[in-house]
């Protein structure tokens, strides 16, 4: 086969098979010449962001850029040697650096991130860094008592290079004691980790609520008349199209104290007026409000599943013998398999990364992981907000990546 | 749906249950929309139903709210409303200019992102299409990464584009030119999710049908493939437009006081003080959103026609 194949030519003589792979080649990179400016479009306006942000989260050179005796300290000397009187005295030699280009209060934070209440020892020791003096050991506990503690010179050791672990360590709830080892912090300052698994879990609770809600609907809608489904279909793509901010005000003005749903509770004497229910401003508003926005996205894959169930399988299991729980059960709930995956993954993955929402309903117990990146953001501490945010990223591509696996991207449909 | 006539009196109270569910689920989704639309003629700085405006009384009901989103910010809004209140109005109010703001945006990113939207579209829907799976998973993408995420990274990176091949050429951010990057970028999923599914009903054989009947390559492209793939390529720019109108955690980061659109608007309104002009711009944003939903409706009719595939 393959001989005959090799003998035949095309009309100008060259080998038909060349011919034809040439041609296909020229086909693929026609194809993907019209992919190419989008493609491009993307790479800059945003994966390079992306990409160059989740850098931040190993690279900070707040302290290593103004601490060069230091460094050169630390490299000379293996993990574990106790500080001594040289090390001291780059210290004394960097803190004038600091002085000098008033980084003492940059150096200083970096430490302060990763043991707490030593920021205002930097500065401090700074703001006399001319006036230190050898034995500098001495000078320097004089300031200080702490300044000998092994968990400072662990971190100096660790922030003296740019590229560093400590931010992910800060994020995983752990910090490093004076020997070196990684521990868990205490229970009450378990913050991030913490965070981290509680927006799982309510985006869990969320997804299963959607599940809950969108199944009968979508049912529904799937059953009716197509004229009639239609128009219900409105009243599920109205809230779609609605703007985020609309919808989440609509809550803020339906469940607050003063709101809509408790002066009805109060009017039909349900509560009392003293006793009007807090819905919002906390987790519970967090869990309404975001449930209502990602309701639509439950209700369409599972909608565009259920359509094309053939009626006649339910009928025919009826007419075996099975009962109507039965006939669900076995026959009905298994058929819309494919639509509850795509459902819940989809307001799954929305929901572990939303912002708005519990940012203006969330109080204080309803903020989410998203809301965490947003509040190391304000605090100028890019390298916590990166390595957060880098945590966040991979969970939500691990999802995307089996919603790809499961059911195929190109499933995806709006409306 | 109607029961069968075999169905038992558990099955048909079991039915009737079903029907009140679903019923609560619609007004669970619409209630809050709908609520918020008589609020914003409420007569009182409150945000509840008064006892003069469930009466009806029209001393209950008011304009004001309407009115205070176009006079805050002007410079003399109680003068006479001639020719030159207007010019006022124009120019400085706040919601006026945030209106402004929010469609210039918009109709750029909208632009930017249907036109190179579509011609990936049209490639991705090509049988020779290498890769397709993983440029359609990057292309998808923005939808899916975490909003919060993708305006840090943009915060950085537009501070100072050209700092990763070692240059300085000026800022992104507080630029209109940055915002609507932006905005394109987040837009380009809907454009691709519905020109691609448009395409997926195109029948190929169009094309090589056109080209033996002796039109060129771009002749077939606006006389035949044109045509019928305007109402996807139409509805995913108004998909692209409200995701760019609707759209405040990018514009938090990027944008600076020039560029205050609508949504940013809001949530410094949500934040600050809710105060009762916040329904009165909702509610026009409900009207917005339900004519856009019905021109929307009308396309995905009209290519599903086209295309031959109408259910009926």
């Amino acid at each position: 086969m393959s001989d005959v194949a090799s003998q035949l030519t095309t009309a100008d003589g060259r080998p038909l098979k060349a011919a034809l792979a040439s041609a296909q080649a020229r086909a693929k990179r026609r194809a993907f010449f019209l992919v190419l400016p989008l493609l491009l479009f993307i790479l800059i306006t945003f994966a390079i962001p992306i990409g160059q942000m989740l850098q931040r989260s190993v690279y900070n050179d707040q302290f290593s850029k103004s601490t060069p005796a230091l460094s050169e300290w630390f490299a000379a000397n293996p993990k574990g040697t106790a500080p001594d009187e040289t090390a001291y005295a780059a210290l004394a030699s960097d803190l004038l650096l600091m002085k000098e280009t008033r980084a003492a209060g940059d150096a200083g934070t970096r430490i302060n991130y990763v043991v707490s209440g030593t920021r205002s020892m930097f500065t401090k020791a700074a703001r006399g860094a001319d006036k230190l003096e050898p034995p500098y050991m001495e000078t320097f506990l004089d300031l200080d008592k702490d300044w000998n503690d092994p968990r400072i010179w662990n971190a100096m050791r660790s922030a003296a290079s740019p590229w560093t672990l400590d931010f992910y360590t800060i994020a995983f709830d752990m910090e490093r004691d004076g020997d070196g080892k990684l521990t868990k912090v205490d229970p009450n300052q378990r913050v991030y980790f913490r965070l981290y698994i509680k927006t799982f879990f309510l985006a869990g609770v969320i997804t299963a609520i959607c599940l809950l809600l969108a199944f009968p609907i979508a049912h529904l809608l799937a059953t009716l008349p197509m004229a009639k489904a239609n128009l219900l279909m409105i009243l599920v793509l109205l809230p779609f199209w609605t703007s985020l901010l609309v919808r989440t005000t609509s809550w803020i003005v339906l469940l607050q104290g003063q709101g809509v749903v408790n002066d009805i509770l109060v009017a039909l004497g349900i509560i009392g007026d003293d006793g009007r229910l807090q819905m919002i401003y906390n987790q519970t508003g967090t869990i309404i409000a975001m449930v209502h926005i990602l309701l639509p996205f439950m209700v369409l894959p599972l909608y565009s599943v259920m359509r094309v169930i053939p009626e006649s399988y339910t009928r025919a299991a009826r007419s075996l013998g099975a009962t109507s729980w039965t006939t669900f059960r076995r026959i009905y709930l298994p058929q819309t398999i494919p639509g509850i995956g795509a459902g819940v993954l989809l307001v799954f993955i929305l929901a572990v990364g939303y912002y708005i929402t519990p940012a203006l309903v969330g109080g204080a117990d309803g903020q989410l992981f998203s809301n965490m990146v947003q509040f190391h953001m304000t605090k100028a501490n890019w390298s916590m907000a990166a390595a957060l945010a880098t945590m966040l990223l991979v969970g939500v591509l691990v999802l995307y990546w089996l919603y790809d696996r499961l059911i195929g991207i190109d499933k995806l449909k709006l409306g | 749906m109607a029961l069968p006539t075999y169905a038992s009196q558990l099955e048909r109270t079991w039915h009737f249950i079903y029907l009140v569910i679903c019923t609560l689920v619609f007004v669970f989704l619409i209630a809050p929309i709908l609520v918020i639309v008589p609020l914003s003629f409420n007569a009182e700085p409150y945000f509840t139903y008064t006892d003069k405006m469930l009466s009806f009384d029209p001393e209950g009901y008011s304009l004001r709210w309407y009115d205070s989103l176009l006079t805050t910010g002007m410079q003399a809004h109680e003068a006479v409303r001639d020719a030159a209140w207007w010019s006022d109005l124009w120019h400085n109010a706040d919601w006026v200019k945030a209106a402004k703001n929010s469609v210039i945006i918009g109709f750029w990113a909208t632009i930017l992102s249907t036109v190179l939207g579509t011609l990936a579209a049209l490639g991705l829907a090509r049988p020779e299409m290498p890769w397709r799976r993983t440029i359609m998973a990057i292309l998808i993408s923005p939808m899916i990464v975490p909003i919060i995420i993708v305006a840090t990274g943009m915060f950085f990176f537009y501070s100072n584009p050209c700092a990763i091949v070692g240059m300085d050429c000026g800022r992104l951010t507080s630029t209109y030119t940055g915002v609507i990057m932006a905005h394109a970028a987040l837009g380009i999923p809907f454009v691709i999710i519905t020109v691609t599914a448009t395409m997926s009903g195109f029948d190929q054989s169009l094309i090589r049908a056109a080209a033996s009947l002796g039109a060129n390559p771009r002749r077939t492209f606006f006389k035949v493939v044109m045509p019928l793939i305007l109402p996807g390529v139409i509805s995913g720019g108004l998909f692209a437009f409200v995701a760019s109108f609707d759209e405040v955690v990018a514009v938090l980061f990027i944008a600076g006081p020039d560029q205050q659109t609508i949504p940013r608007e809001m949530w410094s309104g949500i934040r600050e003080q809710i105060s009762p002009a916040i329904l009165a711009v909702a509610t026009i944003l409900v009207i917005i959103s339900i004519s856009l939903l019905t021109t929307v409706e009308l396309l995905r009719r009209r290519s599903e026609r086209l295309r031959g595939v109408s259910p009926r």
